[in-house]
């Protein structure tokens, strides 16, 4: 292959096969969910009749509201845990070196690559021994072994990026610990606050396994498994104009969320994988 | 190196630096060390989880081979055991690469000037934006065999005869499972890459371009090398994501013996069978598996991930 110059056509058509292979999908989604049920069924690429429809069901014929309630509920909790416990952990891990150190570190990085499937049953009777079946704050629980991880890796990464001299002159003026993150550190630290927190808000509302499995009732499901549980009348009469509504009801505020903070996601991707 | 007077206090601080450390510590002791050893302890024991755990019998080897009556029994000879590891191998295997190819190739499309070039790179995000189990549905919708848009388009294309069964067909299914991975993870690649592509110094390809070398062999000779790091980080990333893969391929394909990886295979026993032990011991094996791979990627790459310096 030859690299085609930006300008040529080649390279045009490659950019354009780009964008359609990324996007396309996504739209055809929005197109079916705005699709009434005879026009479903008749595969071609523009809507019959465009209606509301799918939408208003969705809301109608499950909790949907509610689902959506608490994945906002269980990731926003999750976020703000996982910070406050990784801010100082990371803080420690960063600033000061003691024996042992790396050691943590590697045995953080190794439980962020554990399959979740290792501790399902484990976690399972966790959760029930604490009476937290069934429950959010249960799954809001288990959710920080896939948070608290990469949380910690990655505040520690920048946190190693800010200049030495800054706190120990607040250490000198007989500053602890707790003010000097407070007071130096978070306001240089909050970018970094934000795309770790965004990242972990993501891996919390997207997760799927572990709401699966702690959850029971339809109201205390969160998004993924409501969509994933939507059915029809028999396993090949699935209502797919509801459940692309529902499918474009919870990614667009996700994508809007993604594409408004693109620059902080990436640097927060890279600092947790290209340094470390 | 701290001089003698300051001793004192660098003992102090570490002091205050486990302190800090230690709640963060307990938290992942409590949700991570302590459920992955009840695991390991469940898979040698009669448990169900519907007993919550209580009055559980040590048996020892059982749930992973037992003879009984002549006849062997555990997850170690059930055949879709072994079914299951080589499809998360051949899913693994196949879609980091692919992804990785193409990633580079999107990365390298990117790192281009050109017109909309934000835009461009604000869609290629969307995949990656998309929760899993939307993805798998989005797909499993187009490639519906009687209504999917996708075997429209072939039928009207005329490269294919009759509809194609895309999530039931035994080969096909995985092909699809592997399809949508691929679409959905190749934006991560593409990022790390042109993350690392720019930092490099632009003078070297202003000096290849002058001296009128062929493109593709300063990529090979210069460009690959120089983002070969970052390149192995994030297919280590990957793989060690792509072999615990579930979500995707249990939306897409639900328990389909075709499609079915270890994560499939152990929640299943789990929860659909209600054995904690066969289970726990497949979700033990899972770990052991995962745990060699990454061995060996780390060897062969020769990556220094967890290494830690200031």
């Amino acid at each position: 292959m030859t690299a085609p110059r930006p300008g040529s056509v080649g390279f045009a058509a490659v950019v354009a096969l780009i964008v359609a292979v990324s996007v396309g999908p996504l739209l055809y989604a929005v197109m079916t969910s705005l699709e009434g049920g005879g026009g479903l069924f008749t595969p071609g690429l523009w809507p019959d009749e465009a209606a509301l429809a799918n939408y208003a069901a969705v809301f109608r014929d499950q909790p949907f509201a509610r689902n959506i309630a608490n994945s906002i509920a269980v990731a926003g909790a999750v976020v703000a845990v996982s910070l406050a416990l990784a801010v100082t952990a990371a803080f420690a891990l960063a600033r000061v070196s003691f024996r042992g150190r790396g050691l943590l570190l590697g045995t953080v990085l190794s439980v962020s690559m554990f399959p979740q499937v290792a501790v399902l049953s484990g976690m399972f009777l966790l959760i029930r021994s604490l009476g937290l079946y069934n429950s959010l704050a249960g799954l809001g629980l288990s959710y920080l072994m896939l948070t608290l991880p990469f949380t910690v890796w990655m505040l520690t990464t920048f946190l190693r990026q800010i200049p030495k001299e800054l706190e120990e002159a607040a250490l000198m003026d007989g500053c602890g610990p707790l003010t000097v993150i407070g007071r130096v550190f978070l306001p240089l630290l909050w970018p970094a606050l934000v795309s770790t927190g965004l990242l972990a808000f993501i891996v919390a509302w997207n997760e799927f396994l572990f709401a699966l499995t702690f959850t029971l009732t339809a109201e205390t499901r969160t998004v993924p498994v409501a969509i994933a549980l939507i059915s029809g009348a028999s396993q090949h009469e699935l209502p797919w104009g509801r459940i692309m509504a529902a499918s474009v009801i919870v990614t667009v505020p996700m994508i809007v969320l993604v594409l408004a903070f693109q620059r902080w996601i990436v640097s927060g991707l890279t600092a947790g994988a290209v340094k470390g | 190196m701290a001089g003698a007077g300051r001793a004192p206090l660098h003992a102090r601080r570490v002091r205050e630096a486990w302190a800090l450390i230690a709640p963060m510590a307990l938290v992942l002791l409590c949700v991570a060390a302590w459920p992955l050893g009840r695991t390991i302890w469940l898979g040698f024991t009669d448990a169900s989880l519907a007993g919550a755990g209580a009055g559980a019998d040590f048996v020892g080897w059982e749930n992973y081979y037992a003879v009984f009556g002549g006849q062997a029994f555990g997850v170690l000879v059930d055949p879709q055991w072994w079914r299951s590891v080589g499809n998360t191998l051949v899913f693994a295997g196949v879609s980091v690469s692919l992804e990785t190819v193409l990633g580079v190739m999107v990365a390298l499309v990117l790192h281009r000037r050109f017109p909309g070039r934000a835009w461009v790179r604000a869609s290629v995000l969307v995949p990656w934006a998309i929760p899993t189990v939307v993805s798998a549905k989005m797909w499993a919708w187009m490639l519906n065999d009687q209504f999917g848009v996708v075997n429209a388009v072939l039928l009207d294309l005329g490269l294919i005869a009759q509809p194609l069964a895309w999530t039931a067909d035994p080969v096909l299914s995985m092909v699809s499972v592997i399809l949508v991975d691929v679409w959905k993870t190749t934006p991560f690649m593409a990022l790390l890459v042109l993350a690392a592509l720019e930092m490099l110094p632009r003078d070297i390809y202003e000096a290849a371009r002058v001296d009128g070398i062929h493109p593709v062999r300063v990529f090979v000779r210069v460009t690959l090398p120089l983002i070969r790091p970052a390149l192995v980080v994030a297919v280590v990333f990957r793989t060690l994501d792509a072999l615990r893969v579930f979500d995707l391929v249990y939306v897409l394909t639900a328990n389909s013996p075709a499609t079915m990886t270890m994560s499939v295979y152990a929640r299943r026993e789990l929860i659909d069978f209600q054995s904690a032990g066969t289970g726990s011991a497949a979700a033990t094996l899972v770990v052991l598996v995962i745990a060699l791979v990454a061995v060996m990627v780390l060897t062969a790459g020769r990556a220094r991930m967890a290494e830690a310096r200031p």
